[in-house]
C-alpha cells in the first residue's frame, strides 16, 4: 500500500469528549479536551512540557482516570478493553525489566495473558525480527545501547499485535541519528501493520515528519489549541526532510506552537 | 598486527586475532586477589609467633598461634561440638528471621496502615540492645535454646523486614503501569515485578543479617552464661576465661571468626549468583 491506510470513511477509534484531568493536588492537567481519532491515523500530540500531552495519552491507555468527560477506545470506555492486548504502549524510557533477557521482556505481555514460553516463541521472534533484534534474544538490557533498548520496548508493545500504538516521547533521550532511524522504523510499522499511532513529542520536526495530523497543545491549563492535518500523499523519506514542503509545514506548525507560548512565563 | 573490525549489529570493535590482553590482565588480577590477603594474613601470624617467642610472653597472657593451633587439635572434639551448637543456633535464627522478615515485609508493602501500626514495634525491637532484653527473655522462656534463638532472631530480623518492605515498593513506576495496562493479576505483579525488584534489597539485608545472627547467638549465650554439655562457643570462651585457659579462649574465638567469615562468603556468593547477571551491585566492570 503506497497510500496511507486510512480514509475519510474509517470509523473513529478514539473519542474524547470534553475531558478534564485534575490531579489530587489541584493541578489542572487538562481542560475540555475533545478529539476524535480515526483508525489508521498517525497523530502527534505536540506541546511544551506541562501541556498535558502525556496525561492525555495515559488516560487513553486507561492508566490515569478521567476527572470529567469521557474517553472511548474502540467503543469501550478507556481502560476497560478486554485484556489490554489491543493497545501497545511505549514509554519515554525503554522501561525494561533489567533481570530478564530481551526475549523474556518481549514475552511479558503474552505471559501475563497466560501464554507460555513455547506457545509464545513464534510471536516473540516475529516481534524481535520486526525491530531487527533477532540476534539479541538472549542478551540482557544492560548489554544493549539506548537505541536497541528502545527497539526492545517497541517489540514488546507490538507483540500483542495491537491496533493502537501509544508512544510517550519515546525517542527524546536518544541521539539524532538513532532517533531519525527509529522514526523511519515506526513509520514502516505503522504502514505495514495498519496501526493507529498516537505519538507524544515536543519536537516540531519529529511531529511533522511522522504524522498525518498534529495536535498542538498549550499549558496551564493543558488544552488543545490547534489541530493541523498534514498532507499524507508524500512519502516520508530522507528527501522529504530536505524538501520545501517539509520546511514550510514545520514553519506553520512552529508558528502554531509559538502562539501557545506567549502567555507562558518562561522563567517558570 | 591484530585485525579489528566493527560488528555491524552492535557497533562494537571486535578484535579477531590478537591474544586478548584484557583476559590476561583479568587472570593476573584474580590471582593477586587471592594471594595478597593470604600473604598478609600469613605475615601477621608469623610476626605474632615471632614476637611472642622473642619477648617470651607467657601463654596465659598472649598464646602463640602455634599453641592456639595445638589447642584446637587437643580440644577439637569439645570445641567442634560447641561450634556445631553455635552454627545450629545461628542458621536457625537466620532462617526464622528470613521467614518472619519476608512475610511481614510483604504485609507492610501491601498495606500502609498495618505498616504504620506495626513499624514502631519493629523499631523498638531493633534499637533496644539485645544484651539488655536477653535477661528478661531468659526469665520468661524456660527452654534455654528457645530463649537464645529468640535473642539471635531479634537482631537478624529487622534488616530483612525493612529491606523487604522497601524493596517491594521500589519497582519502577513505568513497569507498574505496564503491568496495569496488560491487566496483570496481583499474583503476577508480585511474582514477575515486585519480587525481582526487591531481590537486590533482600540480598543486601541477608548479608547483614547473616553476620548479625552470629553476633546475636554469641551475645545471647554470653548473657545466658549457660554451662554444661549442650553449649556453644560463647560458653567455651566464658568458661576458659574463668579457668584462665587463655589458649582455649583464643581457639574458641578463632572458630567464631571462621564461622563469621564462612557466613559472609556464603551470603556474598549467593548474592552474586542471584544478581550477578543483571544488578549493578554485582556486575563486574571493566576498567
Amino acid at each position: 500500500m503506497s497510500t496511507l491506510p486510512h480514509g475519510a470513511t474509517a470509523p473513529d477509534l478514539i473519542d474524547m469528549r470534553d475531558v478534564d484531568k485534575v490531579f489530587s493536588n489541584g493541578t489542572i492537567a487538562l481542560r475540555g479536551m475533545s478529539l476524535s481519532i480515526k483508525q489508521g491515523e498517525f497523530v502527534s500530540f505536540l506541546g511544551p512540557s506541562g501541556c498535558g500531552k502525556s496525561t492525555a495519552l495515559k488516560m487513553i491507555a486507561g492508566l490515569l482516570s478521567v476527572s470529567k468527560g469521557a474517553i472511548t477506545v474502540n467503543g469501550h470506555p478507556a481502560g476497560q478493553s478486554r485484556d489490554g492486548s489491543d493497545i501497545g504502549f511505549v514509554f519515554q524510557e525503554a522501561t525494561l525489566m533489567p533481570w530478564a533477557t530481551v526475549f523474556d521482556n518481549v514475552h511479558l505481555p503474552l505471559k501475563l495473558h497466560g501464554l507460555g514460553k513455547a506457545e509464545a516463541r513464534e510471536r516473540v521472534d516475529e516481534a524481535l525480527a520486526m525491530v531487527g533484534l533477532s540476534n539479541f534474544a538472549t542478551s540482557y538490557p544492560r548489554e544493549l545501547s539506548g537505541g536497541m533498548r528502545m527497539r526492545v520496548s517497541i517489540a514488546r508493545a507490538m507483540v500483542t499485535r495491537p491496533k493502537l500504538l501509544l508512544m510517550d516521547e519515546p525517542f527524546a533521550a536518544l541521539d539524532e541519528m538513532t532517533r531519525s532511524k527509529l522514526n523511519d522504523e515506526v513509520l514502516a510499522l505503522w504502514k505495514s501493520h495498519g496501526l493507529t499511532v498516537i505519538f507524544v513529542t515536543h519536537s516540531v520536526f519529529e511531529s511533522v515528519y511522522l504524522s498525518s495530523r498534529v495536535v498542538v497543545m498549550a499549558a496551564r491549563p493543558g488544552r488543545v489549541v490547534h489541530d493541523i492535518p498534514l498532507a499524507t500523499d508524500i512519502p516520508r523519506t530522507a528527501d522529504y526532510r530536505m524538501s520545501t514542503t517539509y520546511a514550510e509545514t514545520c514553519k506553520q506548525v512552529s508558528t502554531a506552537l509559538e502562539g501557545t507560548m506567549t502567555h507562558v512565563d518562561l522563567n517558570h | 598486527m591484530s585485525i579489528s573490525t566493527i560488528d555491524p549489529e552492535t557497533g562494537l570493535a571486535v578484535d579477531l586475532h590478537a591474544p586478548d590482553p584484557r583476559l590476561l590482565r583479568e587472570r593476573r588480577e584474580r590471582r593477586l586477589q587471592l594471594i595478597l590477603p593470604v600473604a598478609a594474613l600469613g605475615c601477621a601470624i608469623g610476626l605474632w609467633e615471632f614476637l611472642v617467642w622473642y619477648h617470651e610472653v607467657p601463654h596465659y597472657l598472649i598464646p602463640a598461634p602455634s599453641l592456639i593451633a595445638k589447642t584446637l587439635v587437643t580440644d577439637g572434639a569439645s570445641l567442634m561440638q560447641s561450634a556445631l551448637f553455635t552454627v545450629k543456633l545461628t542458621l536457625l535464627s537466620l532462617a526464622l528471621a528470613i521467614i518472619g522478615g519476608v512475610s511481614l515485609g510483604m504485609v507492610f508493602a501491601l498495606s500502609r496502615p498495618i505498616e504504620m501500626s506495626l513499624f514502631p514495634f519493629a523499631v523498638i525491637l531493633q534499637v533496644t540492645p539485645v544484651v539488655a532484653i536477653a535477661p528478661l527473655i531468659l526469665i520468661y522462656v524456660s527452654n534455654t535454646f528457645a530463649a537464645l534463638l529468640i535473642c539471635a532472631w531479634i537482631v537478624a530480623f529487622f534488616p530483612i523486614l525493612s529491606n523487604t518492605a522497601i524493596g517491594l515498593r521500589s519497582a519502577d513506576h513505568n513497569l507498574r503501569d505496564m503491568f496495569r495496562l496488560y491487566q496483570a493479576t496481583p499474583w503476577q505483579r508480585l511474582r514477575y515485578l515486585l519480587i525481582p525488584s526487591a531481590l537486590p534489597y533482600f540480598m543486601a539485608a541477608l548479608k547483614i543479617a547473616g553476620g548479625l545472627a552470629l553476633i546475636g547467638a554469641v551475645v545471647a549465650e554470653f548473657v545466658a552464661g549457660t554451662a554444661g554439655q549442650n553449649t556453644g562457643l560463647a560458653s567455651r570462651i566464658l568458661e576458659s576465661s574463668f579457668r584462665n585457659e587463655i589458649p582455649r579462649m583464643f581457639a574458641a574465638l578463632f572458630l567464631v571468626s571462621v564461622l563469621g567469615v564462612i557466613i559472609f562468603l556464603a551470603t556474598s556468593w549467593l548474592s552474586r549468583a542471584v544478581l550477578g547477571h543483571w544488578h549493578e551491585s554485582e556486575i563486574k566492570r571493566e576498567g
